[in-house]
């Protein structure tokens, strides 16, 4: 049998919260948290590892869902920076906008962002996905190394600088690439696994019409003969 | 770190409650800043004959009498002092040059912080909390304030080197960032004469465009000649008698987020020091573009406009 647990953030702190998440929470019968008045607080969720829905109502700070396993966890408001940061597995989901670094350093899982995510989105990918379907700032996948990432809107400047493996997905315009990033052609197989991603964000969009960035690999060696000119 | 925060009121009737909505705001971003605060206020003077000078004396409570009797010797019965703690407001006939130099002269432990048809300005030492509660923030009544709390990187500690800072008249700034090239922006200006206080990058950066104003720019052009001029990291909310303006650099890695309903206008380094404002949860919420210049007028009681430069 199901269960849930409510908790109020303007009565109950971060850390008392944080503290039956990671200690309490797992195994025992609740599968769905809520989460009221955030009030912008930081850390919220962070360290989830366990199969349960949480949802937090209203607009929330840093580190959101930051390190999050399994759990599938949906803010409804706005997030700070970092977001999802060094998730390993599950989803996160926003419903409004996120500011810098959404989904650094992820491992695995799933990041959606409904509304626009800032600058540094992606940072240092390393596996997961990053789904957003508004636009990103400048400097986003900032030397990602794997997974992918997904922008169905537009793309501010510098977009995949010195990027590794990972791919990027682009649905509106690219203000600049950055060093090292390069536009390479829609293969059959970016399309599928782009509709397959889309599915899974629960998002509309022609994957035919995205176009694909991904490294040059022009940095991955040492040039003493560049002289520092990318 | 350090923690900005700003607010300008456009529903007239919450004039009243300025300082009481800004100093949660001021509170909450001690988490950033925690060593020393300060913050600008631009009151509804009464029509005076003379400019406001906010002075910051330590340990002044004892002085402030004979200050004022001293000065009117020479400003004669229009002038004022309205005293709170170690913070007075000198409202003179006199020049600011005068008055500086007869303070430098007669009175040189006191500081002049700030001088203005409107500014009334605060900073000290401590815990933003405390520095809040020693000077009454809550009872502060204007059209619009900035603030600061600092988490002191580049130079000492000290109630000089807390923001706001100010240059000229009416016009002050907070910086959440730290310049690279504040030295020589300091002796190029220094070179036509224009004097500091303090060795801080923000000081440097804020005379800067006091000097760019007074050599004919309007703010914003000033801001756009900064881009080029001043190098570093910088979120800046800078204030003048009837505006409030927000800009970031390039890069934009220091934080900024504004919430805008039909009532107020208020800006904070994280939503959570906004939070608490009445209306929130339905404000247009949105962090400021990099390198972007949001102005807003306090036009005539009761309203504001708004413009986005996008350089």
């Amino acid at each position: 049998m199901s269960d849930s647990r409510e908790f109020d953030l303007a009565a109950t702190s971060v850390r008392e919260l944080n503290q039956y998440l990671h200690a309490e929470l797992p195994g025992s019968d609740v599968t769905r948290i809520s989460v009221q008045n955030p009030n912008g607080q930081h850390s919220i969720g962070a360290g989830l590892d366990c199969p349960v829905e949480v949802d937090i109502h209203g607009h929330a700070g840093y580190f959101i869902a930051g390190m999050n396993k399994q759990a599938r966890v949906t803010v409804h408001g706005n997030v700070g920076w970092s977001v999802g940061e060094n998730m390993m597995s599950g989803q996160v989901r926003v419903n409004g906008h996120a500011s810098e670094s959404a989904g650094a350093s992820a491992h695995g899982g799933l990041l959606v962002i409904d509304g626009d995510a800032s600058s540094r989105c992606g940072i240092s990918l390393k596996g997961g996905n990053v789904v957003v379907a508004g636009d990103v700032g400048h400097f986003s996948a900032f030397m990602a190394q794997a997974g992918t990432m997904v922008v169905c809107g537009n793309a501010g400047a510098n977009l995949g600088d010195s990027l590794y493996e990972a791919v990027i997905y682009v649905g509106g315009s690219i203000d600049s690439l950055g060093a090292d990033a390069r536009e390479e052609p829609m293969e059959a197989s970016d399309v599928e696994a782009l509709r397959d991603l889309l599915t899974e964000a629960g998002l509309e969009g022609d994957a035919e019409n995205f176009r694909r960035v991904g490294s040059a690999r022009s940095l991955y060696h040492w040039n003493a003969e560049a002289h520092q000119e990318y | 770190m350090c923690g900005i925060v700003g607010l300008l009121i456009r529903r007239a009737e919450m004039r009243a409650s300025l300082g009481q909505l800004a100093v949660p705001m001021l509170d909450c971003m001690g988490d950033r800043g925690p060593d020393s605060a300060g913050l600008a206020v631009f009151e509804d003077r009464v029509e005076t004959t003379g400019l406001g000078f906010s002075l910051y004396c330590p340990g002044g409570e004892d002085d402030w009498d004979a200050l004022l009797e001293q000065h009117r010797q020479l400003g004669g019965d229009e002038v004022s002092l309205d005293v709170n703690a170690d913070n007075a407001l000198l409202t003179s006939p006199l020049s600011p040059l005068a008055v500086s130099e007869w303070l430098e002269r007669e009175w040189p432990g006191v500081d002049i912080l700030s001088a203005g048809s409107r500014i009334r300005l605060f900073k000290d030492e401590g815990h933003p909390r405390d520095i809040a509660s020693r000077y009454g923030f809550e009872s502060l009544i204007g059209t619009h304030l900035v603030g600061h709390t600092r988490m002191a990187t580049e130079s000492m500690v000290s109630p000089a080197h807390a923001h706001p800072f100010t240059a000229g008249e009416d016009f002050c700034l907070v910086h959440n960032g730290s310049l690279s090239n504040p030295n020589s922006v300091r002796r190029r200006l220094q070179r036509r004469g224009i004097a500091f206080q303090t060795d801080n990058d923000t000081e440097a950066g804020c005379r800067y465009l006091e000097w760019r104003m007074r050599e004919g720019d309007s703010l914003e052009e000033a801001i756009e000649a900064a881009f080029g001029e001043l190098d570093g990291f910088f979120t800046f909310l800078m204030a003048t008698a009837d505006k409030m303006v927000l800009v970031r650099d390039a890069f934009a890695c220091k934080p900024a987020v504004v919430a805008e309903t039909e009532d107020y206008v208020a800006v904070g380094s994280e939503f959570r020091a906004l939070a608490h404002l009445p209306g929130v949860a339905d404000a247009h919420v949105y962090e400021p573009s990099p390198q972007t210049i949001y102005s807003w007028s306090v036009v005539e009681a009761g309203s504001t406009q708004t413009t986005a430069v996008v350089s």
